[in-house]
C-alpha cells in the first residue's frame, strides 16, 4: 500500500509539470500585463518594475527562473500584495477555505446521505418526490443566487447572523457561507445516494439476503449501505477539491479571506506569481485528494486492492 | 456604564434610520468598508484610493487634510516659500512623534524621499515627486540620491528645492507618496518594516492587527501631536470588493461607512436610507478617448466634433446612471482650486441644433448613410460602462455611424489603449491632487496617459507657460486657455463628472463630503 502511494505521488510529478508549464506560458500569452491599469506608468518606472520581477527577460528564461525557485519551495513575491510572499498568502488563505469546505462537505454528507436513503426507500412516494424535487432545485439554483438571498434574509432582514466577514472563523460567521456552499452538494449527494441505493437494492445479493429471512433493517444496514456509498465517495473526492478551490463566489460575497479570492484577484491583476502559486497548489491538492479517495475506496470495497 | 456606552450609538441612529441597527462593538470604534485589500501598509508601495483611506489614518505628511478636504498643516507647523517658488522651508513640529515615541525629524523625510525615488523600492507612484529637484534623475540613476532637492537644515527644519515653481506642490505633500517613513524602523527591519508587528507610524492611528482579506485594526496613537482631539479609540477597515456585500453589511449595522455603494441601488437608498446616503461632486472625469493617430477616422477633427455633438450627456447622467453625476462640457471638473474650466462651444445649443451641425460635419468629412463611418469602441468590464457605450452607439446611429463594441477586462483594455488599438476608448481620470494641471497634462504631447495621442503645439506651449507662472489666478487663466484649445479640437469627448458615493452612519459627526472624497478618521466622532 505504501509503495502504491509513493508510486502515485511519483506519477503525479509529470502531470504537475505539464500543468505548471501550460499555465505559465498561457498566462504570459494572455493580453494585458501586471502594470497595465487605468494609469500608465512613466516608462522608467515601468522598466524598473519589470526588472524587479524579471519580466524584462525572455519568457523561457522567466520560466526557468520560476522552476528553479519552485524547486527550492519559493513561490516568489506577490506582485500585488507587496508585503507578502505567495507562500504566505496561500498559508493564510488555505486553512480558511479548507475549514469552510470541510464544514460544507460535512453538512452535505450529514443531510444528503439520509435524504437520499429515505428517498430510495420511499421510492415513488410523496416523500421521494419532495426530496428529489427539492434536490433538483438545489442543483439548478447557482450559489451566487442563493448566497445574496441568504445574506439578505438572515443577515439584513432577520438580523440573526452576520452578513459577512470571517471573525477568526466564529461559528456565527460561518453559518451562511457554509449553507450557501453546501446546498448544491447536499442536492447532488442526495440524488446520487438515492440512485445508487435503488440500484443496490435491486441486485441479486440483496434479494438473496432477503430470501435468507433477514429483516429489512439488517438488509439495508449490513448489505446495502456500504456498496451504495461507493459512487458517493468517488464523487466526494473531486467535490472536496471543487469546494475548496471553487468557493470563489461565496468567499467574495461573504468577504471570507480564503484562497479562492486570491485566485480571482490574482488573475484580474495579472499577479503572475500568485496565479502560478495557486495553480500549483491546487494541482497538488487535487492529486492528493484523488489519492485519498482511491484509498478510501479500497477500504470500503474489499474487492479493490492496491497491490504493492 | 459600559453597557450604556455600547447601546448609545444604536439609540442615536435608530431615530434617524429605522432600518439600520447601527450597533457598533463599542461606541468609539469606527468600522469602514474599503474597496479592496491594501497592497501594503508601506506608503511607498501603494497606489489605490482604498489604500489611501488606511495610509492617511496611519501616517501624516508635512501637509494634511481637514474634514472638508482643505489642506492644513500636518507634521509641518509652518513653512516659507521662496520668491521664485522653488524653495520650501518647513518647520517640523517639536512634538511630532512616531508611534514608538521617537521624534519625527527632518531626516525621516529626507530618508523617505530618497527611498521612494530609489529604483530598488519599485514604487509605482514615485513620479508624483518629480517636481523635486533632481528627482527624475535620481530615479533614472543619473544622479546620486544625495543630490535630491531635500535637505534637513536641522532636526526640525526641512528644505525642499524644486526643479521649477510648482504651485500645486503643497497639495501634493499631503499625498501618501510624500509621507515620512521611520528611518530607525526601516533600517532595522528592511522590507518587513511595514508588517503590522513592526509598523511604526506618525498619524492619528497606529496599526494593531492585519488579518489579510478580512480586517485591519488600528487604534489611537497616543504619541500623535493632536491625540487629544481624536475622538475614536479604534478604526477597523474591512476590505470588501463586492459593493452589494458592503451595502448589506451596512444595512445590518456591521459597518459605519461604506465607500462606493452600487449605483444600481441609488434609488432604493434615497427612498430608504436618505440620511445615510451621500453623493457629492468628485474630482474626476469620465470621458471617451478619441484616437488622433493617422489612419483612424477620429484623426479628423470634424468627425471628433460631430461625435461629441451627438452625445446627449443629460440622458446618460439622468436616465442611464441616475446617481447625481453631472454632464461634462469641460475636461477639468468644476471645483478645482484657482481654476475656471473652459466649456465646449456647443454647450448652450439645443440638441436639434447640435445634431444638425453634427450631420453637416459628417458630410464634410465624407461620411453619409451610403458611406457610413465604421468605429470600434472599447470599454472595460463594468455594467455602467456597457450601458453608457450602448447608449452612445445609439446616439451616433442617426449620423450614420456604425459602432463595433469591444469589451475587455481592465488590464487588456488599457493595454489596447496604450497601443492605440481603438478608435474610441473609455477612460476616466481621478485627480491625484486638486489642480487643473493634473487633468490637462493628460493632453500634452507624448505624455504616457495621453492615449489618443492628441498633440497641439500651442496647447503644449500654454501648459509650459502655466508651469512657469507663480501667480495662481493668472496660472489658472493660462490653463483655461489651454483647455479651450483642447476643447475646440475635441481632443477628447468628456461625458460626465464623477460623483463620490458613500454610505455613512448618521450617528457619525465630522464626516464631510468633499471634492476629493478624502475622509480622515481623525475628524470623526459618534454623537454624544
Amino acid at each position: 500500500m505504501l509503495l502504491y502511494v509513493f508510486k502515485r505521488l511519483f506519477q503525479a510529478i509529470p502531470t504537475l509539470l505539464i500543468v505548471i508549464t501550460l499555465s505559465f506560458f498561457l498566462m504570459h500569452l494572455a493580453p494585458g500585463g501586471p502594470f497595465d491599469g487605468e494609469r500608465q506608468l512613466p516608462a522608467e518606472i515601468e522598466a524598473n518594475l519589470r526588472a524587479a520581477y524579471h519580466l524584462d527577460q525572455p519568457v523561457w528564461k522567466q520560466y526557468l527562473i520560476y522552476l528553479g525557485n519552485l524547486l527550492q519551495g519559493d513561490f516568489g513575491p506577490s506582485f500585488r500584495y507587496k508585503d507578502f510572499t505567495v507562500t504566505e498568502l496561500i498559508a493564510q488563505g488555505f486553512p480558511v477555505s479548507l475549514e469552510l469546505g470541510l464544514w460544507a462537505i460535512a453538512l452535505a454528507i450529514a443531510l444528503g446521505l439520509p435524504l437520499g436513503i429515505v428517498a430510495a426507500l420511499r421510492r415513488n412516494t410523496s416523500v421521494d418526490y419532495l426530496v428529489m424535487g427539492t434536490a433538483l432545485a438545489g442543483v439548478a439554483i447557482p450559489n451566487f443566487v442563493i448566497a445574496p438571498i441568504l445574506a439578505l434574509v438572515f443577515g439584513v432582514l432577520l438580523a440573526w447572523l452576520p452578513v459577512g466577514g470571517w471573525n477568526d472563523g466564529h461559528w456565527r460567521n460561518m453559518v451562511l457561507p457554509v449553507v450557501a456552499l453546501s446546498i448544491q452538494q447536499i442536492a447532488y449527494t442526495a440524488r446520487m445516494t438515492r440512485a445508487s441505493m435503488i440500484e443496490v437494492l435491486g441486485s441479486h445479493y440483496i434479494r438473496t439476503a432477503r430470501a435468507k429471512g433477514l429483516t429489512e433493517r439488517e438488509v439495508i444496514w449490513r448489505h446495502a449501505l456500504r456498496p451504495s456509498l461507493l459512487p458517493v465517495i468517488s464523487y466526494l473526492g473531486p467535490a472536496i477539491a471543487g469546494i475548496i478551490t471553487g468557493s470563489v463566489v461565496i468567499e467574495q460575497i461573504f468577504g471570507i479571506p480564503g484562497i479562492g479570492r486570491y485566485f480571482v484577484q490574482a488573475a484580474l491583476n495579472r499577479d503572475y506569481t500568485l496565479v502560478m502559486g495557486t495553480v500549483v497548489f491546487y494541482g497538488i491538492l487535487i492529486v492528493l485528494l484523488n489519492l485519498i479517495v482511491d484509498l478510501l475506496y479500497s477500504a470500503l470495497d474489499p474487492q479493490i486492492r492496491y497491490d504493492d | 456604564m459600559e453597557l450604556a456606552s455600547r447601546l448609545r450609538p444604536a439609540l442615536r441612529s435608530a431615530a434617524l434610520m429605522a432600518s439600520l441597527a447601527a450597533l457598533p462593538l463599542q461606541a468609539d470604534t469606527l468600522r469602514i468598508a474599503i474597496m479592496g485589500e491594501p497592497a501594503s501598509l508601506d506608503p511607498h508601495k501603494i497606489s489605490g484610493t482604498w489604500e489611501n483611506d488606511v495610509a492617511g489614518d496611519l501616517f501624516e505628511g508635512l501637509v494634511t487634510e481637514a474634514a472638508d478636504g482643505e489642506r492644513i498643516p500636518g507634521v509641518a507647523e509652518s513653512w516659507e516659500i521662496s520668491e521664485d517658488g522653488t524653495a520650501y522651508t518647513f518647520q517640523i513640529r517639536q512634538d511630532a512623534r512616531w508611534s514608538d515615541g521617537e521624534p519625527v525629524t527632518a531626516e525621516d523625510f529626507v530618508f523617505a524621499f530618497r527611498r521612494i525615488l530609489d529604483p530598488a523600492t519599485a514604487a509605482d507612484y514615485a513620479y508624483l515627486l518629480y517636481p523635486v529637484k533632481n528627482a527624475e534623475a535620481v530615479y533614472g540613476g543619473e544622479a546620486e540620491p544625495e543630490t535630491l532637492g531635500i535637505e534637513a537644515l536641522d532636526a526640525h527644519t526641512l528644505q525642499i528645492t524644486l526643479e521649477r515653481s510648482t504651485p500645486y506642490f503643497l497639495d501634493q505633500l499631503s499625498h501618501y507618496t510624500a509621507y515620512p517613513v521611520p528611518q530607525h524602523v526601516v533600517e532595522e527591519h528592511g522590507d518587513r518594516w511595514s508588517r503590522p508587528d513592526n509598523l511604526v507610524s506618525n498619524g492619528p492611528f497606529k496599526v494593531q492587527r492585519w488579518q489579510s482579506q478580512t480586517r485591519i485594526e488600528a487604534v489611537r496613537n497616543e504619541h500623535f501631536h493632536d491625540a487629544d482631539s481624536v475622538a475614536l479609540d479604534q478604526v477597523i477597515y474591512f476590505p470588501i470588493e463586492e459593493r452589494n456585500t458592503a451595502l448589506n453589511r451596512f444595512r445590518a449595522g456591521e459597518i459605519d461607512v461604506a465607500r462606493e455603494f452600487p449605483t444600481q441601488q441609488y434609488g432604493w437608498l434615497q427612498d430608504n436610507l436618505p440620511e445615510a446616503t451621500h453623493t457629492a461632486p468628485f474630482l474626476g472625469i469620465y470621458y471617451y478617448v478619441l484616437n488622433s493617430r493617422e489612419g483612424h477616422p477620429t484623426a479628423d477633427p470634424r468627425v471628433r466634433e460631430a461625435l461629441s455633438l451627438a452625445v446627449r450627456r443629460e440622458v446618460i447622467t439622468e436616465q442611464i446612471l441616475g446617481t447625481g453625476e453631472e454632464p461634462a462640457y469641460s475636461f477639468v471638473p468644476p471645483g478645482v482650486s484657482h481654476y475656471e474650466p473652459a466649456t465646449l462651444d456647443f454647450a448652450d445649443m439645443s440638441q436639434d441644433e447640435r445634431m444638425a451641425r453634427a450631420r453637416e460635419l459628417m458630410t464634410e468629412a465624407g461620411y453619409s448613410p451610403d458611406n457610413p463611418l465604421q468605429l470600434n469602441l472599447r470599454y472595460n468590464t463594468s455594467e455602467d460602462h456597457r450601458k453608457v457605450a450602448i447608449a452612445i452607439a445609439a446616439m451616433w446611429e442617426p449620423l450614420g455611424v456604425e459602432v463595433d463594441l469591444f469589451n475587455s477586462e481592465v488590464a487588456v483594455h488599457y493595454a489596447d489603449l496604450r497601443q492605440g488599438k481603438f478608435d474610441v476608448g473609455r477612460a476616466g481620470w481621478i485627480g491625484d491632487y486638486n489642480d487643473a494641471q493634473n487633468f490637462l497634462s493628460l493632453l500634452e504631447s507624448g505624455v504616457a496617459n495621453n492615449y489618443g495621442a492628441y498633440s497641439n503645439e500651442e496647447f503644449d506651449a500654454l501648459m509650459r507657460e502655466a508651469a512657469e507662472t507663480q501667480e495662481l489666478d493668472r496660472r489658472g487663466e493660462i490653463m483655461t486657455e489651454a483647455e479651450r484649445l483642447a476643447l475646440e479640437d475635441n481632443a477628447t469627448l468628456p461625458i460626465y463628472y464623477y460623483v463620490s458615493r458613500n454610505l455613512v452612519n448618521p450617528a457619525l459627526q465630522g464626516w464631510e463630503n468633499n471634492i476629493e472624497d478624502i475622509h480622515r478618521s481623525r475628524w470623526v466622532s459618534f454623537e454624544d
